[in-house]
């Protein structure tokens, strides 16, 4: 919105590069207008190093009042569209006021850059981070260019990683007890677990666990909750008799998952679920839901 | 209605075939072109269709083989990615991606075929893995087909010994544990079937869980086939696991099934060994589950095992095989207290006969079986249940078959306590059984008290068990048991008089008990068998009896008597009128005149009292008068009294020829050759005259009658009878009386009135033909005869 205001074309294009860029790796991201793009991958404490190149258009000159690189850590909350909220943001100062004739290149450094939090894409908010380079101009528009890069974050191995058990039931009717071998989960990770059945009275179809992701946005009254199932992974077919028990196996790689987001900025939290849902012959529906964490495991090398 | 569910469920069927197979063909359009992603999917979509519960297992089947057939080209597919250098573990994961879970465990356990063929991974953690994942099928008939498939992908693929995939030193039990978790999974599945569905359904349900029986009882072959079960894996592991779940899943399909198959699948030898364990699971089968058949498969088994070869039989008594057995089958009787008597009698009869081919030796085996049975059977009563009576006589025709000697039965205390509850048809029939056995193997049975038990054994045959309704019998089903009695009767020999005297008196008071239908039967044989021992004593020099040898003979003498004289009651007098000639000869000729006279003077009694038929009155006269002719027992007084009486019995037969046969033949009583002091001519001559006569009185009868004067043939008779006497130097006997009777002869025959008789012509002709040889043969009777002129007519 910033740029390409007014009939005038912009008398100068700038583009931002990164030291590292050949080698560095590259993800793909969903832009605003639906298109995916390859965009660099940092982590936080990471530098970000590059260089910014002016290359104004042929014999024309480009007055400004002095050229920034910014870097920029935005939330953007869909049901107010347009207003980021940066949670982070860096400056480093290009150049000085003065006029530009020819191209000019401006390299750019922002050291151990502490971003907190990663890049998210999700139904009622974004969470992103860009590179922004202005050139500021006095009464005309200031020309800029931003360029998207994404921020994921490593867990270290958890040191405590309880299973979830629990003991679940209705009354003279149904009662189970299941078991996930972790609380969390890695987002390459495999769940493993059990199903005991201690008491069978209603006539069982199937089974199946779910993975469901809870994306709440906003605060007080204009909390957003969405709920979003994104696997549904059928463990049992067939009604079991007491004593049964029923092997889980459910790897999570094939999904779309992100790590737990418990309390970004005050703006939102991503959480995920495993529901276990039981289905009898009448398609009536039994389940229990069970948090789990998710975390993006530091892949040793 | 049941028409329409057919209907539908070929619908179903074909459905479910077509999307199959379209499925099919885009997985082979991806396997083509090396798309691992799309053929996965494209394979998860096709084996989807079996998630279908609409289809009975039949249709199911069908469709299953379709599907497994696709399978074994995904398979293929699968090890040539592995080739092209997809990772196996790689693979054995992504298959785990598919969202439902019967596409996603076929799929596993092909990917897991390959992967133990690739032998990245121990075969028995991946065969592990597998059988533990297919608990996610809960679904019977589902589960027993992905089951199913395991094993049928498995079973050479297990880390047996000497298998390829052979692992470490515990290698054995992997495998074994594998295939018996899969079995118990599959078992338990089978099971759960009944209670699918509506209850009125119940017996369709059943009639589908049978067919498919062997999806799990294949389990127990492949365990049959494991070459590492040697028999302490087998006693140790194998044989009780395998019982804990017949026994625990309390079907009564499954157990039958499945007790019959561990006998059928694992070899004898290992049953032996197991007996105890083995049969210590019968007992605790369901009350209903059909024991008898599956027990006596396996003594059937095990005694042919033992016929095979004798080394094994030491092993059969090492392990007390008989007595494991028969407790075992008290057991389950009484476990069992709804069995039918056919039930028990079917056990006791394979015991049985396990008994007797595994220990002919031991009769008290045998024996004890049968006491066993009788203990079940006792207050039953008469058994009514027609099977129940088959598997007795099994029982009961057993050792006769094996011993081929009734003999031994009759040792068997037991055998006619079992014969006593059979019904009367049945009883009989045993009884003909025995006898034809007896026969058939010609056994001897040399004891009195074996007859005894004989007897005893056969009475079905010899009396009337209760007293009602013998009308209905058969006659001629009765005819062949009387004489198979009587040929027994025959068979009863010893060479020992005072034995022998013993058998005829249990034979005799057997037989009287019969009533009057069986002693016509009956009586003649034993009649015989005396007067057999009666000649027996006569020829032997030294006496048996001490010095009392007369009293014995005369003993059996009066026992004839009785005998005979139970014919009476019949009445039979003909037969009995025989018999007392037999005796009566025998008493002659053991110089017992009394006895002798008796038995004549029953003889005329019944001649005269009771034989009225005039056709019967001549054969009696002319049996009578060739008995009396062959007596020498007799003084003058006694013989005149018979041939007295005979002569006058003789001409006062009904029809004259008779009369006249009669009185020619009783001449012989007065001429005996070998006895001088026995040839009256005048009697004989006397004799003949009135034969003549009475032939003169037919003649003149019947030309009163009928206008013609019958044959001559009476004339050349007594012609003949002349002849013989001239020859024998009867004085009275004259060339003249001859020549006059000739004559005679010649006038008759060509008198107009006399009727054409050809036979009588040939006759005449020959005897003057012999009159003419005996006058041209030269010496002495040539001379007699030369003045005979014998005309050329």
């Amino acid at each position: 919105m910033n740029f390409l205001i007014g009939a005038f074309k912009p008398p100068c294009t700038i583009s931002i590069s990164f030291a590292d860029g050949r080698t560095r790796k590259q993800v793909p991201l969903k832009k605003d207008n639906g298109q995916t793009v390859m965009v660099p991958l940092f982590e936080s404490q990471e530098s970000i190093i590059g260089e910014v190149v002016v290359e104004p258009l042929q014999g024309k000159k480009v007055e400004h009042i002095g050229v920034k690189i910014e870097l920029l850590g935005q939330i953007e909350l869909y049901f107010d569209r347009g207003n980021f909220y940066d949670f982070t943001s860096l400056v480093r100062e290009l150049d000085v006021p003065g006029e530009l004739y020819e191209g000019k290149t401006y390299p750019f450094e922002f050291s151990t850059v502490e971003m907190p939090y990663e890049s998210y894409n999700g139904v009622n908010v974004r969470l992103r981070y860009i590179l922004k380079a202005t050139i500021s101009r006095n009464i005309v528009s200031n020309i800029v260019e931003s360029q998207d890069f994404v921020v994921r974050n490593y867990t270290p191995l958890p040191p405590i990683n309880n299973s979830i058990k629990m003991e679940v039931g209705i009354e003279d009717c149904l009662h189970i007890e299941f078991e996930y071998n972790k609380s969390k989960y890695h987002l390459k990770d495999v769940i493993i677990g059990k199903i005991y059945f201690l008491l069978v009275r209603i006539k069982i179809k199937n089974m199946e666990l779910e993975i469901r992701r809870r994306e709440s946005t906003g605060s007080g009254h204009n909390t957003y909750v969405e709920t979003e199932t994104l696997a549904k992974f059928e463990l049992m077919d067939g009604a079991p008799v007491r004593g049964e028990s029923i092997p889980i196996r459910l790897f999570l790689s094939p999904y779309e998952l992100t790590p737990t987001y418990r309390n970004i900025n005050n703006k939102f939290s991503v959480k995920y679920y495993l529901n276990l849902v039981l289905v009898d012959e009448e398609d009536r529906r039994y389940f229990k839901q069970q948090e789990m964490t998710v975390y993006r495991l530091l892949e040793t090398p | 209605m049941m028409t329409g569910v057919a209907d539908d469920e070929d619908k179903w069927l074909a459905a479910g075939i077509a999307g199959l197979q379209q499925n099919a063909f885009y997985m082979h359009r991806a396997m083509d072109t090396n798309n691992l992603r799309d053929a996965l999917k494209y394979s998860a979509q096709m084996l989807s269709e079996l998630r279908t519960s609409k289809l009975s297992p039949h249709k199911y089947y069908e469709l299953y083989m379709r599907a497994f057939d696709e399978m074994r080209k995904l398979e293929m597919f699968f090890k040539e990615e592995t080739r092209r250098g997809c990772s196996i573990v790689d693979l054995y994961e992504l298959v785990q991606h598919a969202g439902n879970i019967l596409p996603r465990l076929y799929l596993l356990c092909t990917v897991g075929s390959v992967y133990i063929k690739s032998k990245e991974a121990p075969a028995k953690d991946i065969l592990k893995d597998l059988v533990e994942m297919c608990r996610g099928i809960q679904h019977p008939l589902r589960g027993l087909f992905l089951r199913s498939y395991l094993s049928q992908l498995s079973r050479d693929k297990l880390p047996d010994i000497g298998s390829e995939y052979e692992g470490d030193a515990d290698t054995i039990t992997d495998a074994v544990e594998f295939v018996l978790q899969n079995f118990t999974e599959m078992n338990k599945l089978w099971v759960r079937m009944q209670h699918q569905g509506p209850a009125r359904e119940k017996e369709k349900r059943e009639k589908e869980r049978s067919e498919l029986r062997d999806l799990v009882g294949k389990n127990l072959h492949v365990l049959s086939q494991i070459e590492g079960i040697d028999l302490d894996m087998y006693k140790d592991t194998v044989l009780p696991r395998v019982l804990e779940q017949v026994v625990n899943c309390k079907d009564e399909i499954a157990q039958y099934y499945l007790m019959d198959c561990i006998i059928q699948v694992f070899p004898d030898e290992y049953h032996l060994q197991t007996l105890e364990v083995l049969l210590g699971a019968f007992p605790q089968l369901q009350a209903s589950v059909d024991i008898k058949t599956v027990l006596s498969q396996l003594m059937e088994r095990l005694a042919s095992y033992a016929a095979l070869s004798s080394e094994v039989l030491p092993e059969f008594l090492q392990v007390e095989a008989f007595s494991k057995l028969n407790s075992a089958i008290g057991k389950v009787i009484e476990a069992q207290p709804d069995m039918p008597v056919v039930g028990a009698v079917t056990l006791y009869s394979s015991l049985l006969k396990f008994s007797l081919h595994v220990h002919p030796d031991r009769l008290d085996y045998a024996d004890q079986v049968l006491g066993s049975c009788v203990k079940q059977l006792s207050g039953k009563g008469k058994i009514e249940d027609s099977k129940a009576t088959k598997q007795i006589v099994a029982l009961l025709s057993a050792p006769l078959e094996k011993y081929n000697n009734v003999v031994t039965a009759l040792k068997l205390s037991n055998y006619p306590r079992v014969m006593e509850y059979l019904d009367n048809e049945t009883n009989k029939v045993m009884a003909t059984v025995i006898i034809q056995s007896i026969m058939k193997n010609n056994t001897r049975i040399l004891t009195a008290d074996k007859v005894e038990a004989l007897f005893e054994l056969i009475k079905g045959l010899i009396n009337d068990l209760d007293e009602t309704l013998h009308d209905e019998v058969d006659e001629d089903d009765f005819k062949e048991e009387q004489n198979s009695v009587a040929r027994l009767i025959q068979m009863l020999y010893n060479e020992d008089p005072e034995e022998m005297f013993k058998i005829i008196c249990v034979v005799k008071k057997h037989i009287l008990t019969g009533g009057p239908k069986r002693l016509s039967f009956t009586v003649p044989p034993l009649v015989f068998s005396s007067l057999k021992l009666v000649r027996q004593l006569q020829g032997q020099d030294e006496n048996p009896f001490g010095d009392e040898e007369s009293t014995s003979t005369k003993k059996i003498f009066q026992l004839l008597n009785q005998i005979v004289e139970a014919l009476s009651s019949i009445p039979a007098p003909d037969l009995a009128l025989r018999l007392y000639l037999q005796c009566a000869e025998a008493a002659n000729d053991c110089d017992l005149e009394p006895v002798a006279y008796e038995f004549f003077t029953q003889a005329y009694i019944i001649y005269e009292e009771e034989i009225s038929d005039s056709r019967a009155q001549v054969t009696a006269m002319h049996l009578i008068i060739g008995t009396l002719q062959r007596m020498h027992v007799f003084g003058v007084e006694n013989r005149d009294t018979l041939t007295h009486k005979t002569t006058g019995y003789s001409a006062k037969l009904l029809k004259k020829p008779d009369q006249c046969r009669a009185v020619y033949a009783c001449s012989h009583l007065f001429w005996v050759d070998d006895q001088d002091n026995l040839k009256d001519g005048e009697r004989v001559m006397l004799c003949l005259k009135r034969a003549l006569r009475i032939a003169n009185a037919a003649q003149q009868m019947s030309n009163a009658t009928r206008g013609s004067t019958g044959s001559v043939m009476l004339f050349v008779e007594i012609l003949n009878k002349y002849i013989y006497f001239f020859e024998k130097g009867n004085p009275q006997i004259t060339v003249a009386s001859i020549q006059s009777l000739m004559e005679l002869i010649t006038t008759e025959m060509q008198s107009d009135t006399t009727t054409q008789d050809p036979a009588a012509d040939a006759f005449f002709a020959s005897t003057l033909r012999y009159i003419q040889f005996q006058k041209q043969k030269g010496g002495a009777i040539s001379e007699k005869y030369g003045t005979i002129k014998v005309s050329d007519s």
